[in-house]
């Protein structure tokens, strides 16, 4: 299975989006405030040293961002944080690590193997066998 | 054995990671030098990678795609940006159509690889990663180291665990 931080393109827009989102720290306070508990605009507001509007606007952009959801409750908007969505932004940044982890491994095993020449690649046979498969560097094309 | 560290800078936004190869510094650059050797380790075994273009000099271009199991092509390229040989390659790597052609629409990340001299002729590899989005996605690795986020996030990371 191949991970989408590098060929989903969709996913990649959509990762942006997330990012840009979580890129501001007051952003990421209301988020954590939100995700364990739902909160009207008006008390976040209360809670920051910034503007009802301020506040409004953050909640927009999270909530384009599919990390909060508003439901009008009367007079009040109640904000909640979308948990579903944060493990995506979490899972999205696992993936680049894993991406380099796994570029790293065949690095390695291309680095244990004879420097390459002009002759036709001749493969060996394992040094040790039993104690570890190594990863195949080329799929055999039917 | 290959030592593998991580390390996430919230100041810089990067994630930098820094690895030893067992083979001396010029025989490490040569697997981003050489594009056929690139193409055994760019790509995962399932995507294999084909080098279209190799322009390792600054302002030139590498672009690429990649194969998928049912035939589907996935196109990249990197944008040069610094290359001091054997030691030092900075690119912009991005997507793209498999002819290469950059997709301005999506988010591009900064790479700046720097291999150094390690004890008994091998080869440290740092690699440093800057998301797009700038901070956004230090932050969001960073959440949880945040001051004041910690309680919170500690209700928070049962949920994701879920």
């Amino acid at each position: 299975m191949y991970n989408s931080m590098v060929i989903g393109l969709a996913e990649a827009e959509n990762a942006d989006h997330l990012f840009h989102a979580l890129a501001d720290s007051t952003r990421r306070e209301i988020l954590a405030l939100v995700l364990t508990g739902e909160h009207s605009v008006s008390d976040l507001a209360r809670r920051f040293p910034i503007s009802f509007a301020a506040v409004h606007k953050h909640v927009t952009v999270l909530e384009r961002a599919g990390l909060v959801s508003k439901q009008r409750q009367g007079r009040e908007q109640r904000v909640s944080g979308e948990v579903d969505r944060l493990r995506e932004a979490r899972r999205l940044l696992d993936d680049l690590e894993t991406v380099w982890r796994e570029r790293i491994e065949r690095i390695s095993a291309l680095l244990a193997d004879p420097p390459p020449t002009d002759a036709p690649p001749t493969h060996r046979p394992p040094a040790e066998p039993g104690t570890h498969r190594p990863a195949p560097l080329e799929e055999p094309h039917p | 054995m290959t030592v593998t560290t991580v390390e996430k800078d919230l100041e810089a936004c990067t994630m930098t990671i820094t690895t030893v190869f067992d083979a001396p510094v010029e025989r490490v650059w040569q697997i981003w030098s050489d594009p056929r050797q690139l193409e055994r380790w760019w790509g995962p075994p399932t995507y294999p990678a084909t080098v279209v273009d190799h322009d390792l000099t600054p302002g030139g271009t590498v672009s690429y795609f990649m194969t998928g199991p049912e035939g589907d092509k996935h196109g990249g390229w990197w944008s040069v940006i610094a290359v001091a040989a054997p030691h030092r390659l900075e690119f912009d790597d991005g997507f793209g159509d498999t002819a290469g052609h950059a997709n301005p629409d999506l988010p591009v990340m900064r790479i700046r690889v720097e291999l150094s001299d390690a004890p008994d002729g091998t080869t440290q590899m740092r690699l440093e990663t800057t998301f797009p989005s700038a901070q956004a996605m230090e932050q969001v690795l960073a959440m949880g180291m945040d001051e004041g986020m910690t309680a919170a996030l500690g209700q928070i990371d049962p949920l994701l665990a879920a």
